[in-house]
């Protein structure tokens, strides 16, 4: 048996090969091409920090090794969700994440109170807060995105007021523990005022919104964790908690700059309220429809196709049927690509995943800037499923809610053609003047369907 | 401020700073699956559960310590392995067309 100073010493350097191990991780995602080595990098990293971990001296094993079993057994079916489902499973997974800081943190307090050291208890106190609110926060955004809680944003009168109020009492009572640690009593309210936060947070928060709010809430995840390491004084926990504050805080920014909205706008503006007079105002203009056979010819004779999917393709699961569809077309010599809103789908990225799982490759899918740089000189720009991030009101009307949104300018392609269950609004309940325009075309439909039987349309005329 | 502490905070500072520039690098495409892999990287919290539980301080510390090990090594687990079945999916248009 190693003596525990080298034990010590094990753990210590195996934490050092887990945090370089973690950042090439991360460095390895950058493209596809190495992506697959940045798990394994990433899994290493983690046995090896485990296993040092479990070297330590004066171990009980028996629940760990108990945890730890049903730990895995858990996780199993969280990893094997189908890829529509991905977003509430991450979600979920921030709620443990959270769960695991937030227990290990009142653990500590209790462990080392009454005399706790300021830093400490500040460190500790923020490590409890952030840990708690993402843990109700990612749970009820789990709930909103299963939709077995309500989608709509649910807003009421000087509720910002009550939930900053909530959060700001917490916050105080840390502040108080911090000068006065002897004063247990008060740590409970460090853990229930956040938790109740977390609920407040999300109550307000319309589904258009949730790549955002997912995005924060894995930066919450990130730091509450690296607060962790500052009270557990664990490199490795701070250096993971810092590249995941830093990955959540990117993919918020981005989130939020794609809706050209602030943070604060996207927490506290419930997108969904100011919108009823907007939709309203609409008379009933004509529109030109046109049936699978027509949208089939047309697109059989164009050069380019752009096709821009939105998460209404992946709620009718038609993404096999547009693989088909992309199969038909290039198979013609038809070149087609897809241009993808960066909010697309409910989660950062969510669209290329569903589009790869339907084994559409990855290079012909086009990020916002380039597709629209290609949108121009695009026969038939094809919306599937996709309604406000294709409204060309963001650009030319400064009245709209979403006017500055930047958006695919499927306006610019020669002929637009729009799958749509019907005329309805879209999340945000905003009218869509794309669909008035000249050279639209409106299929209306479901969107499997509709291109099931372009498909048929395509391949039944291929003789001629 | 005590010197551990302060180079606790260097490492958080440097480690932000490599954050910020190593994901700001990595493809829009892959967005959700950088997400689900950090997610499974924050999970090793579950080295300070580990302690917390295998320590057997106080019955208290022990049971906190045992949910948060399951908690986090749900995550792993599950972390990795749905970032590796969606990076599996992502492919280039192959020879095999035109």
């Amino acid at each position: 048996m190693i003596s525990e100073a080298a034990a010590l010493q094990i753990m210590e350097v195996t934490y050092l090969i887990a945090s370089a191990l973690f950042i090439l991780s991360l460095k390895w995602m950058s493209s596809p091409a190495t992506a697959r080595r940045g798990v394994w990098a990433g899994e290493l990293g983690m046995l090896l920090a485990i296993i040092g971990t479990l070297l330590h001296h004066g171990m009980d094993y028996r629940w760990v090794a108990a945890a730890l079993v049903l730990g895995s057994i858990i996780g199993v079916p969280l990893g094997k969700v189908a890829m529509t489902a991905v977003p509430q499973r991450t979600a979920l997974s921030h709620a443990f994440g959270a769960l695991c800081v937030t227990l290990v943190g009142t653990a500590e307090f209790y462990l080392r109170a009454p005399s706790v050291p300021p830093f400490m208890m500040a460190v500790l106190g923020m490590e409890v807060i952030l840990g708690s609110l993402t843990f109700t926060g990612s749970l009820m955004a789990a709930g909103k995105l299963q939709e077995v809680l309500p989608q709509r944003p649910i807003t009421y009168k000087g509720q910002n007021f009550v939930n900053l109020g909530v959060l700001a009492i917490a916050v105080i009572v840390a502040v108080v523990l911090v000068m006065y640690p002897e004063r247990t009593y008060l740590y409970p309210l460090i853990v229930i005022l956040p938790l109740i936060f977390g609920v407040l947070m999300i109550i307000p928060i319309g589904g258009a919104d949730m790549p955002t709010v997912i995005s924060l809430l894995n930066s919450y995840a990130g730091l509450s964790a690296a607060a962790m390491g500052f009270v557990l004084d664990n490199k490795l926990l701070i250096i993971a908690g810092a590249l995941d504050g830093a990955s959540g805080f990117i993919l918020s920014v981005n989130m939020s700059k794609a809706m050209n909205r602030s943070f604060t706008n996207v927490l506290f503006g419930a997108f969904g309220q100011e919108q009823a007079s907007a939709a309203s105002g609409g008379e009933v203009r004509p529109v030109r429809s046109a049936s699978a056979e027509e949208a089939a010819g047309i697109l059989a004779a164009a050069n380019k196709v752009v096709i821009v999917p939105g998460y209404g393709m992946a709620v009718s699961q038609a993404q096999h049927k547009v693989r088909e569809l992309y199969d038909a077309l290039t198979k013609r010599g038809v070149d087609v690509r897809f241009g993808i809103h960066p909010v697309a789908g409910r989660m950062p990225g969510h669209m290329n995943v569903l589009l790869a799982e339907a084994d559409i490759p990855y290079d012909k899918l086009m990020e916002m800037d380039d597709a629209n740089g290609d949108l121009a000189q695009t026969d038939v720009a094809l919306v599937i499923g996709a309604n406000d991030v294709t409204n060309p009101a963001a650009r030319t009307d400064a009245s709209s809610p979403i006017y500055g949104m930047p958006i695919l300018d499927v306006d610019k392609a020669r002929t637009v053609m729009v799958i749509k269950r019907s005329m309805s609004a879209g999340f945000a309940g905003i009218d869509n003047p794309l669909y008035y325009l000249d050279k639209t075309l409106m299929l209306f439909g479901d969107a499997k369907g509709f291109v099931g039987s372009i498909v048929r349309e395509i391949g039944g005329g291929g003789g001629h | 401020m005590k010197l551990d502490l302060l180079t606790s905070l260097y490492v958080f500072m440097l480690a932000g700073f490599i954050g910020f520039e190593v994901i700001r690098r990595v493809s829009p495409l892959l967005h959700t699956p950088l997400m689900s892999l950090t997610n499974a990287l924050d999970a090793i919290a579950v080295v300070g559960a580990i302690i917390l539980a295998g320590e057997h301080k106080t019955r208290f510390s022990t049971v906190l310590g045992t949910i948060a090990i399951v908690a986090a090594t749900s995550n792993i687990v599950g972390g990795f392995l749905i970032t590796d079945r969606m990076l599996k999916m992502f492919k280039l248009s192959g020879p095999k067309k035109s």
